[in-house]
């Protein structure tokens, strides 16, 4: 065990723990953030994915001692003083999702993406995402919510 | 603001039910009432001859339900908000609802065989109405109106005509209690309630019938929203499992000294052929499971080479058969046939393979209250199964259902939830357990493997005179779909707890797939014994409309065949041989809707480049629900690939109660039913499962999803609401199938259609 300061959602908070720890227990765990979810534990499904310096990585491959140091964003941090990011709101509009289990990697996939590259094509919409399950099937929606998040960025641009 | 995530445990089961899913609890007394009610040291639930065990109103007006069926992603919460507004007239969002907590709602049996409207809805409706009589007669009273002269808006009542005169539903709630005893009919699905309130006519409607958002994702989407994984309470520990080494297998001795050398590690669980840890965190757990050393002896060799998979089932001794469908003498009409058309299909082993592993909480007192807080669908039926297992009065144990992943059946979150229990009782302190990947993908429960023959005789004018079908399957119930036994449970089970649960549960046709009209008919079911009795990996329950998906790819796929061989348009051929205006009308909307393409299937060989087109269609009929779905497919003839570019899909479930859930439900459906044809297949080895994850276990992706993918809701207010969530699985895989042998003319018999069986049926045309 060992001490760490991990800057998440724009707070430090300083946490005693395994460095080799992948991130998501101790945002789970000691930070008390639900979003990150445990799926695979393997990086082959995206449910814990974070924001790490605007990148999306998945938090369980991820060790506390390689995140110290970052900026760390979660789904609880998307929310700007109690509004919804445009992506979030795209995501309530096309009611997407059936069980919702999987929807953290989806969104903050969505918002790295459209970060990056405001106006994805379908194909690199879909390579964007190809490593993300839903076992639901939800994905029209979730495309659906994609292509009006993305002219929401373009409106804002 | 997200509530505070930690509460103590004491306020953790007062707010149980309402913070959990979502919903606030406006009026905290709601609850305790219900608690009130029961003897000390009981959680009993309430009886549902009370109309205040179902619904209550609150001094702001809220209208508080209260309902033993969860929600499990597909809306159902929603829609039971918009039958209880709609019968009371006020706005939806004064509806707040707890769901599947046995110490506060009524045993409904959970959630399952896509009933939850169909049946579930009834009693919730029947409550409403009830309420609704009740308050108009204190309105009534307290105003000097004939109740007949009242009407109500958004939960004030008033007198026609005179608007002077009126008092809100939370004014008439305050001032008394708002209770009466109900008329109880049936159990478990089919509990009902009635009283002298009577629901409105249908054609009455204005919140039932229109779209409705889910009110569960905006808190989902914002982050808000607590499932089960997120529930901790305080001293809670946490376990990981050590299974065994492989199917039969037995604990031969534990070397702990790994384990405990992790920061954390509490202690190691043995009972049996039962083998976990205890720590104080997650991570410390999930090392300590990984370093613990177990022994076991050698496993046994119960399964056979996957590659004899059906060959094996085709050997084995039937163990129990069922007629299902007769009609004439079709042996006699084969025998006289022109022409025969015959062809097997088979259909693996599928896992539930939730998008979460299964997670519980477990907080056991064998002299006190139990409290487990799970995701299974049937929470009632746990408590029963619990009760047994911890060998405590049902009325000491309350299992509280809190959202887990989509559970599809009876996934495996009702053995984790044994393994909280397991491991709570031996450490004495609440513990929470999530099951790891391999856990849930190689140890969950499993759909069976199904086989089905089928034979058709055509006379001289290539007339359809007969079809004969049989079916070989392991049972879909080896373990019971309704959790309420000890010995249902994995964890049970390696104790040394035998299965006695199990049912023989057959693939039907005139059940699983539409019972065509033809003159001469016969269908037999035959069930094959389990691989092996106690907790095998290759254990079936249900998944996710049980039988029908590979019954369905069966018959759907050979009536295309019959219609290929007498030359007739696969649509046309269906028609001519359905009775059912409903199932007809759905097969003919899906047609207009998708531009089809009448005539015979095969295509006629075009240019013959790389990529094949075609469309094929598949129909279901599912306990009222009809639903005809056309796929577009495109086939790499060099690879065998398949994509599916298009889904139009034509359903009919009844009276609709919110179309815009209802149809990203049969959209999800879809995809979901896409990847179980094509790619869905448990592998295994003489001993184990070896699907871990989700590179073994593949379930459809992205690039999997079609460009297009129509939905046309049918609806009919006239009739009752049959099921919506299952029946638009059903033939999607035949449907698939059908359009690979339309744009190929290989005919693919074995799912999943995975690029080496479709290129291997391309091979031997």
């Amino acid at each position: 065990m060992s001490a760490a300061s991990l800057k998440v959602n724009g707070r430090v908070h300083r946490v005693d723990v395994d460095p080799k720890c992948p991130l998501l227990y101790v945002l789970r765990d000691n930070l008390e953030l639900n979003n990150p979810r445990f799926g695979c534990g393997v990086g082959q499904c995206g449910a814990c994915t974070v924001l790490v310096d605007n990148r999306a990585v998945r938090s369980c491959q991820l060790t506390v001692a390689n995140a110290v140091g970052k900026e760390i964003v979660t789904l609880e941090g998307l929310e700007n003083a109690g509004k919804p990011h445009p992506v979030q709101a795209a995501f309530i509009a096309e009611q997407t999702f059936q069980c919702g289990y999987c929807l953290n990697g989806w969104v903050m996939t969505t918002k790295a993406l459209l970060d990056k590259n405001p106006n994805p094509s379908d194909a690199e919409m879909r390579n964007a995402f190809e490593s993300l399950v839903c076992r639901c099937g939800s994905h029209v929606g979730i495309f659906a919510a994609v292509r009006r998040a993305s002219q929401s960025a373009k409106r804002s641009a | 603001m997200a509530p505070k995530l930690t509460v103590s445990r004491r306020e953790f089961v007062k707010d149980a039910g309402g913070l959990l899913i979502g919903f606030s609890l406006a009026d905290s007394a709601v609850l305790p009432r219900v608690l009130a009610a029961a003897s000390p040291g009981s959680v009993a639930g309430p009886s549902p001859s009370r109309l205040d065990s179902w619904l209550r109103i609150d001094k702001e007006g809220l209208v508080h339900v209260f309902t033993g069926k969860p929600e499990i992603g597909m809306g159902v919460g929603t829609a039971y908000a918009q039958i209880v507004a709609e019968e009371l007239d006020v706005p939806l969002d004064h509806v707040q609802l707890v769901m599947g907590d046995t110490a506060s709602t009524a045993n409904q049996g959970g959630v399952g065989g896509s009933t939850s409207i169909m049946l579930g809805a009834k009693p919730l409706r029947n409550a409403a109405a009830n309420a609704r009589y009740l308050l108009t007669q204190m309105a009534s009273r307290r105003l000097g109106v004939p109740a007949d002269q009242l009407e109500v808006k958004d939960g004030l009542v008033r007198a026609k005509g005179d608007a002077t005169k009126s008092v809100s539903y939370a004014d008439l709630a305050s001032a008394g209690d708002l209770n009466d005893a109900l008329k109880v009919s049936g159990d478990g699905f089919g509990l009902n309630v009635e009283g002298p309130g009577k629901p409105k006519d249908p054609a009455t409607y204005t919140i039932v019938g229109k779209p409705a958002p889910r009110v569960d994702l905006p808190p989902k989407i914002l982050g808000h929203f607590k499932y089960v994984t997120d529930v901790r309470v305080p001293g809670m520990l946490h376990g990981r499992l050590v299974r065994p080494s492989g199917v039969g297998a037995t604990f031969a001795g534990v070397d702990e000294s790994s384990a405990k050398a992790i920061p954390g590690f509490v202690k190691t669980v043995v009972k049996g052929n039962f083998v976990g840890v205890v720590a104080e965190n997650e991570w410390a757990a999930i090392q300590s499971a990984k370093a613990l050393k177990v022994t076991w002896t050698e496993p046994k060799q119960a399964f056979p080479e996957q590659k004899d998979l059906y060959a094996y089932m085709r050997s084995a001794p039937v163990k129990a058969s069922k007629e299902t469908l007769k009609r004439g003498d079709a042996a006699a009409a084969l025998s006289n046939a022109v022409k025969k058309v015959e062809a097997s299909y088979e259909f693996p082993f599928q896992s539930h393979a939730t998008m979460g592993p299964g997670c519980a909480v477990a907080d056991v007192h064998t002299d006190g209250i139990t409290t487990v807080w799970s995701g299974g669908q049937k929470p009632h039926e746990l408590q029963k199964g619990f009760a047994e297992l911890l060998r405590v009065p049902i009325d000491t144990v309350r299992v509280v259902w809190v959202e887990d992943a989509g559970s599809y059946g009876r996934p495996g979150f009702e053995d984790a939830a044994t393994d909280a229990v397991l491991l709570s009782e031996a450490a004495g302190k609440p513990v929470r357990v999530q099951w790891m990947r391999e856990d849930m993908t190689a140890w969950g429960t499993k759909g069976p493997a199904v086989i089905c023959d089928l034979a058709a005789a055509l006379d001289a004018q290539g007339e359809a005179t007969a079809v004969q079908f049989t079916s070989r399957a392991f049972s879909g119930g080896e373990t019971h779909f309704r959790p309420g036994d000890a010995g249902n449970y994995l964890g049970a089970q390696l104790t040394g707890i035998p299965n006695t649960t199990g049912v023989d549960e057959f693939a039907q046709w005139g059940v699983e797939a539409p019972p065509y009209a033809f003159q001469n008919i016969h269908a037999m079911a035959h069930v094959i014994p389990a691989f092996y009795d106690s907790a095998s990996p290759l254990r079936t329950t249900h998944l996710r409309d049980p039988e029908g998906p590979a019954t369905s790819f069966a018959v759907e796929s050979f009536i295309d065949e019959i219609a290929a061989t007498a030359g007739a348009d696969p649509i046309e051929f269906r028609l001519k041989h359905l009775a059912d205006p409903r199932a007809k009308a759905v097969l003919a909307v899906a047609a207009q809707k998708a531009g089809w393409d009448t005539r015979p299937s095969p295509k006629k060989a075009g240019a013959g480049g790389a990529v094949a087109t075609g469309r094929g269609v598949g129909l279901s009929t599912r306990n009222g629900t009809y639903v005809g779905t056309v796929a577009e497919v495109n086939v790499n003839r060099k690879t065998g690939t398949v994509r599916v570019t298009r889904f139009v899909c034509a359903h009919d479930c009844g009276l609709i109660i919110n179309p815009e859930a209802l149809r990203t439900t049969i959209e999800a459906n879809l995809i979901q039913s896409l990847g179980r044809g094509l790619k869905e297949e448990v592998t295994f080895d003489r001993s184990n499962v070896t699907s871990v994850d989700w590179i073994t276990y593949p379930v459809a992706r992205a690039s999997d999803v079609p460009d297009h993918v129509e939905i046309v809701l049918i609806n009919h207010p006239e009739l009752p609401s049959s099921g919506a969530g299952e029946p638009s699985s059903r033939a999607t895989a035949a449907a698939i199938a059908n359009a690979i042998f339309d744009a190929t003319g290989a005919r693919v018999r074995q799912a999943p259609l995975t690029p080496a069986r479709v290129k291997s049926a391309l091979d031997a045309i």
